[in-house]
Order: structure tokens, then C-alpha cells, then sequence
């Protein structure tokens, strides 16, 4: 039979088709399974004393692809991070896909082949996943999910209540990069600006910032909300103030541009690859070291201090000396009128 | 970024304040007796607010925030009025980003969207014309609202429908004008204002002469201003400087944009299209005489009012709101009785509370009076 070249509500029906699917572009890609074959569980051993991390999350960006990565990218570096960020070591994740009928395999190919690609290069496998086909409008193309499993270290506790007056703040690179990108994707501006999603995962980067500093406080990335969410909720979930200079946060010029065109706010777009730490004073200056050899922490730098007043609140000096607060904002930023 | 940084220059910023200072003693200005300036755009403020320059200014100056934000004085009846457009099976409901939120009595945009309404959001109203061309079989109506900024290009959008001979667009008229809200502000009895910052971006289309009036009759002095923080900092050091020396005259410090005769190419387009309305509904400051536009007869086949037979709703404002006595100087925002509590950007009441550039909104999102106030390094 010729195999087709979209996908059809028959490849959801768990027959031949499905079968045909898992085969001919999911095990080709992220590798078969040993002798134990195709189960409905993956199986894997762990030590009785290890803590093990356990996290979820879907992806239903649009357009699939965008400069600097896609929609598989984006699945596997997101829980990949959201593991690392709280200082595990990713071990394994499972990839579950909704499908929308008439959805090019071509396309589903190149994405999983993205999936894989990212995967390896953070380390881990994907080891169990789950294919459905939904009917031609009920889906946008491909929605993907991916969990993952990671084992924390003795020693580390990494929580977003953790933050203490004396402590410094990070960020791990430029902000706003992902968002802006993504802006510039859905092609509505015509802008074709030159910058790049930061999709990328941070396990290696976390590695190198735990093996400097095993007691680092609060760490995230920095994805939907931006910086300044991230900010607040270490400052919501702690009690405390953090102080930051603007001018010491790492915008490019080119993402600044477009906000300034639109009305946004840097600090509130979204990114994939940066993160956003809280750690003991006397520590910064060797976990930014050792960030700063790391590739994906190049740009890294400190941004700010935490205080203990006023509690629960993010505190911005301008370049002018003035302060201002840095809030939550309530739902997406939409941009003005003129 | 050029043009922009030369413009947030720290160092000038303090030559500007010392002067500024200066200045305010020379006058005798003081905290208990302060020059009171207004500010009239919606993007004036945004500017004060994000670089915290009224924490630079000295007491004896008070910015008062104006109404020049078309999203926040958008009356609830005209919200309504759309929403019950885009509820219609054939409508394709299309406006600007940040009108998407505005509460209306029974919802927002937004909500309706949730709920099935094809609303959608456009970044000028070229883009909605060319959804009609993409759309033979669909409705859409462009949700046109600002002061005149934006009302060339939704002129200039009304006339290629024309010469297409589109059927199927159509426009729903909020756009509204801003000298003659100045001057019924100005009508007001008792109004604390002393001078104020002109909208830049407004007078690149009109140009400065059109504010004559307020310096001649009313014998307030009026700088336009840029947007960035040192033109803010300059429009009030001219300001200053117009009272020093017993001046009271309109004045140009957005001369990189601002040509002093506006846009002409732009005021035609307008006076092809645009009418003056009899009366134009804000929220917050309720009816104005000639404040606002509509469709001229020829054109009355792209004016969705005509088209679908729009009876213009008008809702009262919330009893509670206090947002008139904002806009004229006579109360802080904190001091609202409803700041912050029943009004907030959530759930807004008022229309000084739903756009990020209303003068509560901005208080609220930066802090001011929720938490105990910032302080100056």
C-alpha cells in the first residue's frame, strides 16, 4: 500500500496504520525500545533513597516552525528545563501527539525529527508516547505534551519560597528573544527582524551553576509571562523584594526595537532558553563564572538583589535613579493603538 | 536604538530637573501651591510612569494624567454596540489590540471572542480591508476608534473600499478629536490646570496652530511634546520658561516629528471622509459637543451604523467612578473610592482603569498607592 502523505483519521485508530505510523516516523526517530519491546508503561530502576521530579506540559504554538526552532524543539527543551530548573537530571520524557486530520507527514516528520535531535543533544530519551488523529478543525495541525522524569541530587532544594535578603539575582542571557521571534513568525508585521528563538535546553547550564554552587535558592526559566512573572512569584512565594537596575538586564537592541514599535515590554515576553536565579550572596560570582563558560549562559549576568522590604514585590531602578514596581500582569500583553 | 536612546539620556535628564528647579522658585511654586500641568496623552503618561519622572520632578510641580487615551474613554454603550456586531453570523469583527478588553455591559470583545464571536485583532484598518477582499462571503467591520493619529489611515482605508468597490467592509466609527475636548475640559467650572503637555503624535496629523485657543482665550500655555523621557523633562522646563517670562503661547518640542501645519495629505483624507458629530459620548466625562467624527453621507455605505442599523447605546458610567474628578485635577487616583479595590485593571470600572496608559491603570500597574511609595535614589 502507498504510503500516504497526510495524515488521516486512520492513523488514530490504533490498526495497521497507527502501527505503520509508530514504526515508519516515531521509532525511527527516537529509537526502538530494547528487547522488552512495545508496552503500554516504559520500565526503568531507580535507587530506593533518590527523589525523583516528575513534570507535564503541552504545546500548541503557532506557526509550528519559527526562527530558531519548533514546535518539537519546544516540546522537548520545555520539560527538559522546567526538570532541570528545579535541579534534576533529566532522565526520560514521553511525547503524547494530537493530530489534526490532513496534517502533512512530511511535516510531523521533520518535527519529531527536531524532537529527537533536541533530545539527544539534552541527554535524554523519549521512551513512551501516545497518537491520536482528531477530525480537520478540531486540532490546530499538531498539538504535542511531553512529561518528564529527572532525579534530584542529595543536597539540592531549589523552591521559589527560597529567596533571602543578601541574595543575588541572575539571568542566564537575553530576554525577550523567543517572544519576539515569535511575533515576527506569525508574519502579520512584515518586520523580518533578525533574532532567533533562545530555545535550548538548560540542563548542562543548571549542571555547571549546581556543580559551583550545590545551595542555589530559586531557580525558572523564564517562559509564558516573561521575567517579570518569574520575579514575582520568587518574590510572592518568599516574602521579600527584589531589587533590580534595569539597565543591567540583557535586552537586544533589535528586541527592544520592536517593542518600542508595538508597545510591549521585554520583561514580559516569553523565553525558551533563559533562566532566571536566585543565589546566596557570597556565592554569585562562581556560579556566573561557570554560567558564563557555558554555552547557553554566555550572556549571563547579575540583574539585581534581594531585600527585605517591601515583602512581595519586584522593584525596578531606571536609569534615572527613579524605582518603580514591576508587576504581574493580568492576562497577555496586547499591543496599543498609537 | 537611535532616536530613542539620544532621548533617555540620564545625565541631561538632570541638567533638565536642576533647571526645572530652578525655575519652580523663581515662580514661586511650592508643594502646598504647585504648578499644575496636564499632561493630555494617554502615551505622555506611560512615559512619567515607566521612567518615574514624577519621582524626579520637584513638589512643587503636579502632573495631572488627561483623557488623551481613546482606548479608556471608550463609553460601555459603544462596547456594546460592537459586541452585538460581532455577535451576527456573517460579521468578521476587527479593532486594535488593547480596545479588545474594554468591559461593555454585558462583556468585552474579549469575552465574546471566548464565546464564538468571530472577533479578531488587526494591527491597522489595511489589514481588515484585506480580510474582506480574503472574505467575499463574510461581513467585516472594522471597529475604527483614537484621537486623529489613526483616523487618516481608517479615512485612507474607507476610500480605497470605495475605488474597489468592496461590498462586503464596513466601519463603526469612535474616532474622536481632541481640541475640542480640550476646550469643554477647559469649560469646566473651577479647573485647577496651569498649562499643558500637547499630544505629539496627534498634532503631526493637525499640526500645533489648532491649540491657539487654549493659549489666546483660556491663557494657558501648551508645549507638544515628544515621547521619550527628555522631551517630557523639556516640554516642562518650556512650560516653566513661557511663565517666567510672562509668556502664554502654543509651542513646538516635537519639531523632529511635528511640523507646525500637521500633515496636510492626512487632513485631506480626513475631510473627505469625516464629518463632525453633534455629540460624542466619553466614558468618564460623559457628552461633548463636536468631539468626535462620523462618516460623511457619501460614504454612508462602509458605515456599519447605517448598514446594520446601530442604534447607538448609551450606558451611564458606574456610579461610584470618580474618574471626571481625576481628569480635572481634583483628586489623585489612590484617592478614588473605588481604586483598587472595586476598580482595578482586572475589573475595571472606570475608564481611567482599563487601558495600560489611563492615569489609574498606571498608578495601580506601577505600584503607586498600593504599596508604600518608591523612593527617588
Amino acid at each position: 500500500m502507498k504510503r500516504s502523505s497526510t495524515i488521516t483519521l486512520a492513523h488514530g485508530s490504533g490498526g495497521r496504520a497507527t502501527r505503520e505510523l509508530i514504526d515508519s516516523v516515531l521509532l525511527k526517530h527516537f529509537g526502538k525500545p530494547d528487547q522488552s519491546g512495545l508496552q503500554d508503561q516504559a520500565l526503568f530502576a531507580v535507587e530506593a533513597q533518590a527523589r525523583l521530579a516528575f513534570t507535564t506540559d503541552s504545546f500548541v504554538v503557532n506557526p509550528l516552525f519559527f526562527p530558531g526552532g519548533d514546535i518539537g524543539k519546544l516540546a522537548v527543551t520545555g520539560t527538559v528545563n522546567d526538570l532541570a530548573v528545579g535541579g534534576a537530571t533529566p532522565l526520560m520524557l514521553s511525547c503524547a501527539m494530537i493530530l489534526e486530520e490532513g496534517l502533512e507527514l512530511e511535516v510531523l516528520e521533520q518535527v519529531v525529527q527536531s524532537m529527537a535531535r533536541t533530545a539527544e543533544e539534552a541527554g535524554v530519551s523519549i521512551v513512551t508516547g501516545d497518537t491520536k488523529v482528531v477530525e480537520r478543525g478540531a486540532a490546530d495541525r499538531m498539538f504535542l505534551n511531553t512529561s518528564g522524569v529527572g532525579l534530584v541530587p542529595h543536597g539540592v532544594h531549589i523552591a521559589s519560597y527560597r529567596a533571602t535578603p543578601g541574595d543575588q539575582v541572575l539571568v542566564s542571557g537575553f530576554v525577550g528573544d523567543h517572544g519576539a521571534a515569535i511575533v515576527d513568525a506569525r508574519g502579520e508585521l512584515h518586520l523580518d527582524i533578525p533574532v532567533q528563538s533562545d530555545c535550548q535546553p538548560l540542563n548542562g547550564l543548571m549542571q555547571v551553576m549546581l556543580e559551583a554552587c550545590p545551595d542555589l535558592h530559586c531557580v525558572r526559566d523564564a517562559t509564558r509571562g516573561g521575567l517579570a512573572t518569574v520575579l514575582n512569584e520568587f518574590a510572592s512565594d518568599s516574602g521579600v523584594c527584589l531589587g533590580l537596575e534595569e539597565s543591567r538586564i540583557p535586552v537586544r537592541e533589535v528586541v527592544r526595537g520592536v517593542c518600542e514599535l508595538l508597545g510591549l515590554d521585554p520583561l514580559y515576553l516569553a523565553n525558551e532558553g533563559t533562566l532566571a536565579a536566585i543565589v546566596p550572596g557570597d556565592a554569585t560570582e562562581q556560579v556566573l563564572e561557570a554560567m558564563r563558560r557555558h554555552p547557553a549562559g554566555r550572556e549571563a549576568c547579575r540583574i539585581g538583589e534581594v531585600r527585605e522590604a517591601p515583602g512581595q514585590t519586584v522593584l525596578l531602578r531606571t536609569p534615572f535613579g527613579t524605582e518603580r514596581v514591576l508587576d504581574v500582569l493580568y492576562g497577555d500583553q496586547l499591543p496599543r493603538i498609537c | 536604538m537611535q532616536y530613542v536612546n539620544e532621548f533617555r539620556d540620564p545625565e541631561k535628564a538632570q541638567v533638565l530637573i536642576r533647571e526645572i528647579q530652578g525655575l519652580t522658585e523663581e515662580l514661586g511654586a511650592t508643594s502646598e501651591s504647585p504648578i499644575r500641568i496636564m499632561e493630555v496623552c494617554g502615551g505622555h503618561t506611560h512615559t512619567i510612569f515607566k521612567f518615574g519622572l514624577e519621582q524626579l520632578l520637584p513638589d512643587s510641580i503636579e502632573l495631572i494624567h488627561g483623557p488623551g487615551c481613546p482606548v479608556c474613554v471608550l463609553p460601555m454603550g459603544r462596547v456594546d454596540d460592537c459586541v452585538a456586531l460581532a455577535e451576527r453570523e456573517e460579521v468578521i469583527l476587527t479593532t486594535f489590540g488593547d480596545a479588545m478588553r474594554v468591559p461593555g455591559s454585558r462583556k468585552s470583545l474579549l469575552q465574546a471572542k471566548a464565546d464564538g464571536a468571530d472577533v479578531r485583532m488587526v494591527y491597522s484598518p489595511a489589514d481588515a480591508l484585506k480580510l474582506a477582499q480574503q472574505n467575499p462571503e463574510r461581513e467585516v467591520v472594522f471597529f475604527g476608534l483614537g484621537f486623529e493619529t489613526t483616523m487618516p489611515s481608517t479615512a485612507l482605508t474607507v476610500l480605497q473600499a470605495a475605488s474597489e468597490g468592496l461590498s462586503n467592509f464596513s466601519l463603526l466609527c469612535n474616532h474622536i478629536t481632541i481640541p475640542q475636548t480640550l476646550q469643554a475640559l477647559l469649560d469646566t467650572p473651577d479647573l485647577r490646570i496651569d498649562a499643558f503637555i500637547g499630544p505629539g503624535h496627534v498634532s503631526m496629523v493637525i499640526g500645533t496652530e489648532a491649540y491657539g485657543f487654549i493659549a489666546a482665550q483660556y491663557g494657558k500655555p501648551l508645549v507638544v511634546s515628544g515621547f521619550e523621557p527628555l522631551d517630557v523633562l523639556q516640554s516642562v522646563w518650556m512650560i516653566l520658561r513661557q511663565m517666567q517670562s510672562g509668556r502664554c503661547e502654543v509651542e513646538n518640542q516635537y519639531r523632529r516629528v511635528v511640523p507646525d501645519s500637521g500633515n496636510p495629505a492626512a487632513q485631506n483624507a480626513v475631510a473627505q471622509v469625516f464629518e463632525l458629530r453633534e455629540f460624542c459620548e466619553w466614558r468618564g466625562l460623559g457628552s461633548i459637543a463636536q468631539s468626535g467624527v462620523q462618516l460623511r453621507k457619501e460614504y454612508a455605505a462602509f458605515d456599519a451604523e447605517h448598514k446594520f442599523r446601530v442604534a447607538p447605546q448609551q450606558v451611564a458610567d458606574p456610579k461610584e467612578c470618580q474618574c471626571g474628578e481625576v481628569l480635572q485635577g481634583r483628586i489623585k487616583p489612590p484617592q478614588c473610592r473605588v481604586f483598587g479595590t472595586a476598580c482595578t485593571p482586572q475589573t475595571p470600572l472606570g475608564a481611567l482603569m482599563v487601558s495600560s496608559e489611563g492615569a489609574c491603570a498606571a498608578y495601580y500597574n506601577y505600584g503607586i498607592g498600593r504599596h508604600p511609595e518608591p523612593q527617588a535614589a
